[in-house]
């Protein structure tokens, strides 16, 4: 039989022996193998140690025990997810060699539920960035055109599904490192409420805005994933003590009498006209489906760029003050402890990581404190509260993902400004800690995909996968430019 | 607004976070992060006085748990991580400018 491609098919057909979990991961170690040197989606591929999982998933299934809900799907780790025993990179060369002692909660939940793991993705380096131009290992291509960029900073999990090389992924996403790269590589990506996802073993980039979230090519897929990761976890104080939402039992609901409301500061200046009309085109789509549409307005949103653009690179200037040279990774030798933190943070880091170290360091410095940092905390008060007042009105809002489909390399990437200006409809959502996910919906006029993005207020996400299976249902096809 | 952030601010940010800047290097970030912080001058310039700050999503609280001896990490499998070990512990250069 033809093998199944979506998570949600392949671990039916496992589980109902079917399939066997080695038929269905060796077909996506050939499809990586046949077509990776052209997209770098990975960093490494866990060829041997998928197979082993595999086979222990089908000895499960001949024994007649329960080999889990996702049983045999492929899944892509990013490689900021630490995996026991191998290499986790960040994209960075100041990890060089380091094998985690520990697995990240997701990639032990993953495992417990029957996924195996193919290979780890490349990243902007340290998930700073919004294109994958950032890594040490070089970019990642986008599978719809290698001309141009997947996005970023999770570029190698979107690129690995839209290529086929794995029917579902993880990700990062603090300021958009899931949405942005799935709408410009025309796939799922979710980023859940603060604290449904435990960060244990996500290499922390900035501690109040990460989350880990699923890439998949259907939304039942995303659905399926989420699940399998989310919930409590004692490891990670952050982590939200509440049963994990159910979400593929919902999927089918419909969005009859939902209230959506459009983003009017998102959907205005800054944003391609054809990516604007295909968020108008899914709001008519929702609307036929039976929501109520409005428009709405959230004013702080226009200021979140500038506090996220404080905010993250502060936290990261302390997370990443971690990596001196004395307890993993890269060390480069010299006379002095000082002497030595320095030669390796200086040899270790590109040039993004470093700006942003600098940024971070300068914002949270004597003199400055109160006027940047200090005032980013306040701005992030007013865009809760702006959403708070968005959310008594509408149950979701709607906006695009990105400003742009996918941009060419090299195209913004010696302009920090430029790039960071990709992040500005995603952010919002991560400095309030609420949900929101990117739909793939037709393609611009350069025929590249574009997303929409649903936000949701905090654990909404019930409400919003439904919303996004209607937008599915209705999405145009990708093969129709823009006109 | 560029000239509110200075090369020898760069300098000293740049010694603080431990990173070594050539000149040009220097030059270079001194002009992109001087754009980046004209762009947050939006940000600096708002009047918030009233407004309480926020620094995480969550309503926090300190999350404890029972006193008693769970799982750890392993010690030699986290020393193993490390470039130079001696006696269990991690080995560094010297710290005070005394020959090691």
């Amino acid at each position: 039989m033809t093998l199944p491609t979506t998570a949600t098919a392949i671990a039916a057909a496992v589980r109902a022996g079917e399939v066997s979990a080695r038929e269905v991961v060796d077909a996506h170690l050939a499809a990586i193998e046949a077509g990776d040197a052209s997209i770098n989606a990975f960093n490494l591929v866990l060829a041997d140690e998928a197979r082993a999982a595999a086979a222990a998933v089908d000895a499960k299934v001949a024994a007649g025990e329960d080999p889990g809900p996702l049983a045999g799907v492929p899944v892509a780790l990013k490689d900021n997810l630490c995996t026991r025993g191998v290499p986790t990179t960040c994209s960075s060369r100041i990890l060089d060699g380091w094998r985690p002692p520990y697995d990240a909660t997701v990639v032990e939940r993953l495992a417990g539920a029957g996924a195996v793991a193919v290979g780890k993705t490349n990243l902007d380096e340290f998930a700073m960035g919004s294109s994958t131009e950032n890594s040490a290992f070089g970019p990642t291509r986008n599978p719809r055109d290698p001309e141009r960029v997947p996005g970023g900073s999770s570029g190698g999990s979107a690129a690995a599904v839209a290529a086929g090389f794995a029917p579902v992924s993880l990700g990062s996403d603090t300021g958009g490192s899931i949405r942005q790269p799935a709408a410009l590589c025309g796939v799922i990506g979710v980023k859940p409420t603060y604290g449904l996802v435990s960060r244990y073993g996500l290499v922390a980039f900035a501690s109040s805005l990460d989350q880990i979230g699923p890439f998949s090519t259907t939304v039942a897929d995303s659905a399926l994933l989420l699940e399998a990761v989310a919930g409590h976890d004692p490891l990670d104080s952050t982590s939200i003590d509440a049963p994990a939402p159910s979400l593929v039992d919902v999927l089918d609901r419909g969005v009859d009498g939902l209230r959506v409301g459009l983003v009017s500061e998102l959907m205005g200046e800054g944003i391609a006209p054809d990516v604007a009309g295909r968020v108008r085109q899914a709001a008519d789509a929702l609307a036929a489906a039976g929501a109520e549409i409005g428009e709405v307005s959230v004013p702080a949103a226009s200021y979140g760029l500038s506090a996220y653009y404080l905010i993250a690179p502060a936290e990261a200037s302390s997370n990443l003050a971690r990596y001196d040279g004395v307890r993993y990774g890269l060390r480069v030798d010299a006379p002095t402890t000082a002497e030595m933190n320095a030669a390796t943070r200086t040899a270790g880091f590109g040039a993004e990581v470093k700006r942003r170290i600098m940024l971070g360091t300068y914002a949270l410095s004597a003199g400055y404190y109160d006027a940047y940092y200090g005032k980013a905390l306040k701005v992030r008060t007013l865009i809760v509260r702006d959403f708070e007042a968005a959310y008594e009105r509408f149950d979701l809002l709607l906006s695009p993902t990105s400003p742009t489909t996918a941009f060419r390399f090299g195209e913004k990437v010696d302009d920090p400004l430029a790039m960071y200006l990709n992040d500005v409809c995603t952010i919002p959502t991560n400095l309030a800690g609420h949900p929101a996910m990117s739909v793939p919906f037709g393609a611009g006029a350069d025929g590249m995909p574009v997303g929409v993005q649903l936000l949701a207020p905090a654990l909404g996400e019930a409400t919003m996968f439904r919303a996004a299976a209607a937008l599915e249902a209705a999405a145009p096809p990708l093969e129709e430019a823009w006109s | 607004m560029s000239d509110r952030l200075t090369r020898d601010d760069v300098a000293k940010v740049a010694h603080l976070a431990r990173l070594e800047l050539t000149d040009a290097e220097l030059d270079t970030y001194t002009e992109q992060l001087g754009a980046v912080l004209d762009h947050a001058a939006d940000v600096a310039a708002l009047d918030l006085a009233d407004v309480p700050p926020t620094a995480h999503p969550l309503p926090l609280v300190n999350v404890l748990r029972d006193d008693v001896v769970a799982a750890c990490l392993d010690r030699e499998e986290v020393l193993a991580q490390a470039p130079a070990v001696e006696d269990g512990r991690f080995r560094v250069p010297a710290i005070l400018g005394e020959e090691p």
